[in-house]
């Protein structure tokens, strides 16, 4: 056997071997929790990303667990899509996790330990329900990566707890109705392994019992995804939660169930019959859009860095379930591609609201003015790549995720969701040039002269610490170089990942 | 081949990536020097020179050189130069960075040969001029600067809409004349370069933010944004018949409000559009003649009308002071500074012996036929004549203002009338041989100005404005030497038509302003917290409150529930 193939399976150990190393050795004075979790999410992003090489020039990889033969055994799929998506969650992972290192202590001092064995575990779940093949094995891998993420959400401030629970009746919700969905599709065709199912299911015919199935899973998951309006979990959630959970969960949590999303959409069923049968991808197209807007709105509203950056987070994801409802190879490069924007640009964004709350004590948006940019130069200006990547200009990563969804629109001459994109680019700005306008523009009214200059002058630079300000210069860099060879990655990586019949 | 076929903007984007590194005393030599090596590169450039570069799936032309964007590029690099030099003494980085990057997407976009690299540039234009808005540095250049970046903003977006439908439509991403058959995708890209050209209904951006901007600001702002308008039009819509009544209509509009005007960067903000209008008429005429006509009177515009925004600059930097009604009598002060001012002012009146009066006669001549627009365009010259050849310079240094004497704060560097020099130099130069000028436009051209029928037609409509206003002057001040009614005064030599535009025009255009101002100061409340502005939440605040707004956990179970059942009960 190729011995490549088992780098379906590398991807997914690091993380549970470094949950279970972070709690072993309970060394007080060491960093080695912190070391098992940056060196086990780099092990599993080079896994991925060589995974991903592979997928793409040899094949897709079927790993079968333990030797046990599908349909009755677990099988690993690492596919271009799952790869590029474990490599997205595993990246960006050790980035956060390398700028967690001093924030972690000094936010939970005595909860170091815990903090790592949960992150961890959320990780692998999350990179378990990417790779695997079996619907019943995406459920408990969804379970665990839940449970851990409302662990982490509740080693949060004093509202944490509450917002953890909030957190946790929803996504049990969800959780359950999507088991409930796969019981339905078991009921009709008898297995469980995702690719059997998709054989079968043509085969067995259009069963409402199907249909419905289907349909529990894709909302169940969608209320894991934020959907709108399932998405009243989201916000106060990442608010409350420590600085590092909210940047690992952020940008990574909604990315994987909108993977789910286009798995059993595009590849477990036909996406015509998706598309045309039920008009699934058009509804969820339509609450995407909804969610673009609404989220976008709220974000206006808030005045907290950190509650705006979560509202923004319900939009974005917005953007990526209207790229899954046009239902086209346009809109399936569009959803994708800002799938890794996103996470790049939220991951970024949330790390430089941790390095303001460190440096300044606070992040509400009203308070700030000029002297952050001179005592913060790199932040603010990561800051700014990264607003004006959301914005969606170019050459920034995302201008050419939006450019992908307006051509895909286009296509389908489905004009709502033009408009829709172009007016939420309007919002985006408005919220986040607020706060650059506070930041890089004087508005004290007078005219700036010596005076001005001289005050300037007795600021000292302030930088965040090197471990807290090269991953966030890092991921800033990331979108300008993501955005000038997204040509590349779209045509290598992508392009292959497009079902069949889409 | 001889090496050279790479996009000029390089030079403008090495500058500004190299400024922040540089030592502060080097900066002000970077921002001359940069721009001169475009300069000599675009001159050195040879005919029909392009570079082809493979994005995504499509093929951009991200250097195509065309006899039209060879002059617009020459203008651009000699006046982002000159400029240079006139904000030597300028120390702020920012604005330093911002002039480089602008004058840069001015410069990708003229040499652009595909419409996705002109919208980035296009773009990044816009961005980076707002940042000299703002570096005005009061509050209502905040304000300006964030007005004039939602506009351009949605000029760019009106761009990217006609680009996107006319790339569906044909398949072809090439800037390229369109033929004037009429297409959804045709009139945006029209609208989003009308944005930028200040066609009235769509100019408020310019008159409200170029006089805001800094002293050496807005002798960059003016020169860029709307000439890479013109080209464009030029380029993709010459022949265009629409463009006429368009021209006509920038040209009177704006003349009509500069005779109104009271702040010297205001009157010239005005002569822009008014200016631009007669290039954009000549567009609309279309044929060989006509287009060498706009490209020269945009570059001789280019160079004149700096020249004038830096004498409005130096009085600014000497008094602090722009309002006509507070300044007057600095002639004594600033004698060099007057003196080339008025080259820039006789040249933009078309005076013979300036370049104005060679590119002006070009553009009157490729109207000749068509007698309104002929003898608007006369009009509109009287209007410019009045407003900055006479009322400008007479307020600002001749007039003695016996209510409020100006004070001077500090003298004009001499980097400031050295900029102002070059600049008058050239433009005598172009004035008195022309042929200089014809070698580098895009057609071949033989034109003669200097005939005895146009020389006397140029001088006899300023020379009779003078002699009214000279009459005026004399009438007014006898009469009134303590209070000088000087709203009269604009008002009362303004062309009689242009009072007659101005009526209707001027109030539905206030009222327009105003609406717009009640209407924002309307919806920014509303978005300070959605759930009340939507009767969603009945005990919300005025502002978004977490705890207060917070959805009951009823409500997104509900809600999760009521989609899975709406979504089983549609699809079953």
């Amino acid at each position: 056997m190729d011995p490549w193939v088992h780098l379906a399976v590398a991807v997914l150990l690091p993380p549970f071997f470094g949950a279970l190393v972070a709690v072993l050795f309970p060394a007080r004075r060491t960093n080695l929790p912190w070391i098992a979790a940056v060196v086990s999410c780099g092990l599993a992003f080079f896994a991925s990303v060589a995974g991903l090489i592979y997928a793409v020039t040899e094949g897709t990889v079927h790993y079968h667990l333990g030797g046990w033969e599908p349909p009755m055994g677990i099988e690993l799929v690492m596919d271009p899509l799952s790869a590029f998506f474990c490599a997205v969650i595993a990246g960006v992972a050790s980035f956060v996790f390398i700028h967690g290192k001093t924030v972690v202590e000094r936010e939970t001092p005595e909860k170091v330990i815990p903090f790592y064995s949960t992150a961890l575990l959320l990780i692998g779940g999350l990179l378990g329900i990417i790779l695997t093949g079996d619907l019943f094995n995406l459920y408990v891998f969804l379970e665990i990566s839940s449970l851990a993420g409302y662990a982490l959400v509740a080693i949060g401030d004093k509202r944490a707890p509450v917002s953890a629970f909030r957190y946790l009746i929803l996504g049990t919700i969800g959780a359950s109705f999507y088991l409930l969905g796969v019981a339905f599709l078991f009921m009709e065709t008898g297995s469980l392994n995702m690719r059997d199912v998709a054989e079968i299911i043509p085969i067995a015919g259009d069963s409402p019992a199907t249909v419905a199935g289907l349909i529990l899973i894709v909302f169940g998951i969608g209320l894991k995804m934020a959907l709108f309006p399932m998405h009243g979990w989201l916000s106060d959630a990442y608010t409350h939660a420590t600085s590092t959970s909210t940047a690992i969960i952020a940008p990574i949590g909604t990315k994987v169930a909108a993977y789910v999303l286009l798995r059993t959409c595009f590849y477990m069923f036909d996406p015509e019959y998706v598309r045309n049968e039920i008009p699934l991808t058009t509804i969820i197209g339509f609450l995407g859009a909804a969610g673009i807007i609404w989220g976008s709105v709220l974000a206006i509203a808030q005045r907290d860095l950190k509650r705006m950056l979560a509202y923004s987070s319900i939009s974005q994801v917005g953007y990526i379930a209207l790229g899954v409802g046009l239902a086209s190879p346009y809109g399936m490069i569009g959803a994708v591609l800002h799938t890794l924007n996103h996470a790049v640009m939220k991951a970024c964004l949330f790390l430089v609201n941790t390095n303001i709350l460190e440096r300044f004590r606070h992040t509400h948006i009203p308070r700030f003015d000029r002297t952050y940019r001179i005592r913060m130069p790199w932040t603010m200006a990561a800051f700014t790549v990264s607003a004006i990547s959301m914005i969606g200009l170019p050459p920034t990563a995302g201008f050419f995720s939006k450019w992908y969804l307006v051509l895909g629109s286009w296509e389908r001459s489905n004009y709502l969701f033009l408009a829709v994109i172009v007016i939420s680019s309007l919002l985006n700005i408005v919220y986040f040039f607020r706060v650059l306008e506070k930041v890089y523009l004087r508005t004290d009214g007078e005219p700036y002269d010596d005076r001005n200059e001289q005050e300037d002058l007795a600021l000292k630079r302030e930088e965040a610490r090197g471990s807290m300000l090269f991953p966030v210069l890092f991921l800033a860099v990331g979108l300008l170089v993501i955005g000038l060879a997204n040509a590349f990655i779209v045509t290598t990586f992508i392009r292959p990942m497009i079902p069949d019949g889409l | 081949m001889n090496g050279l076929e790479f996009p000029p903007v390089l030079f403008f984007l090495l500058g500004a990536a190299l400024l922040p590194i540089l030592p502060a005393s080097w900066r002000a030599g970077a921002c001359v020097l940069f721009p001169a090596l475009a300069f000599a590169h675009i001159s050195m450039l040879p005919e029909g020179a392009e570079l082809r570069i493979s994005f995504l799936s499509y093929e951009l032309l991200l250097l195509r050189e065309t006899g039209m964007g060879k002059v617009f590029g020459i203008a651009f690099t000699l006046v982002a130069s000159v400029a240079g030099v006139y904000a030597w003494h300028m120390r702020e980085l920012k604005q330093q960075l911002a002039a480089m990057l602008y004058a840069g997407g001015a410069l990708g976009v003229v040499f652009a040969g595909d419409f996705f690299t002109v919208l980035v540039f296009w773009e990044l234009m816009a961005v980076a001029s707002a940042f000299l808005v703002w570096a005005g540095g009061t509050r209502e250049a905040g304000m300006a600067g964030f007005r004039y970046l939602i506009f351009h903003l949605l000029g760019g977006s009106l761009l990217l809409a006609g680009i996107v439908m006319e790339f569906y439509a044909t398949g072809d991403l090439t800037v390229r004349a369109f033929s004037e058959d009429v297409s959804a995708g045709k009139i945006l890209i029209l609208l989003g370069a009308l944005v930028n050209a200040g066609m009235p209904g769509l100019h408020a951006w310019l008159p409200d933010s170029y006089p805001k901007s800094t002293v050496t600001g807005s002798i960059f702002l003016n020169a860029f944004t709307t000439k890479t308008a013109v080209y464009m039009l030029a380029v993709c819509f010459p022949g265009w018949e629409v463009l006429v009544v368009c021209g006509l209509i920038m040209a009177l509009y704006a003349v009509s409000y500069a005779v109104m005007a009271n702040d010297i960067r205001l009157i010239l903000a005005y002569h822009i559009i008014s200016q631009v209008g007669y290039m954009v008429a000549a567009i609309g005429i279309g044929g060989e003649f006509a287009l060498n006509a706009a490209a020269a009177h945009a570059y001789n515009n280019i160079l004149y009308k700096t020249l004038m925004f830096m004498g409005a600059g130096a009085v600014l930097f000497m008094v602090n002071e722009t309002r006509l009604t507070h300044l007057g009598g600095l002639a004594r002060r600033m004698p060099w500074v007057v003196v080339l001012y008025l080259v820039g002012a006789a040249a933009i009146s078309g005076f013979p012996l300036f370049n104005g009066f060679v590119s002006k006669s070009m553009v009157m001549e490729a109207v000749y036929g068509r007698e309104l627009a002929y003898y608007l365009l006369a009009l509109a010259s009287v209007g410019t004549f009045l407003s900055v050849g006479i009322k400008l310079p007479y307020y600002t240094w001749f007039y003695r203002n016996t209510q409020r004497e100006p004070e001077t704060t500090r003298r004009a560097p001499g980097n400031m009338v050295l900029a102002m020099g070059i600049l008058a130099v050239v433009c005598v130069a172009y004035g008195v041989y022309p042929y200089l000028q014809y070698a580098q436009l895009p057609y071949p051209e033989d034109f003669f100005a200097y005939r005895t029928g146009l020389v006397v037609k140029a001088l006899q409509l300023p020379l009779g404005t003078f002699v009214v206003f000279w009459f005026v002057r004399h009438k007014i001040l006898g009469e009134a030497k303590i209070v000088l009614d000087t709203d009269w005064l604009y008002r009362t030599p303004a062309p009689g038509v242009g009072m007659v535009v101005l009526g209707g025009v001027n109030r539905f255009f206030s009222a327009c302003e105003a609406g717009l101002d009640r209407l924002i100061s309307r919806i920014v409340p509303l978005f300070r917290n959605p759930l009340r502005t939507l009767r969603i939440n009945r005990n919300s605040g005025e502002y978004f409150h977490p705890e207060a707004d917070r959805f009951p956990l009823g409500t997104s179970v509900g809600l999760t529930l009521l989609v899975i059942v709406v979504v089983v009960f549609a699809s079953l």
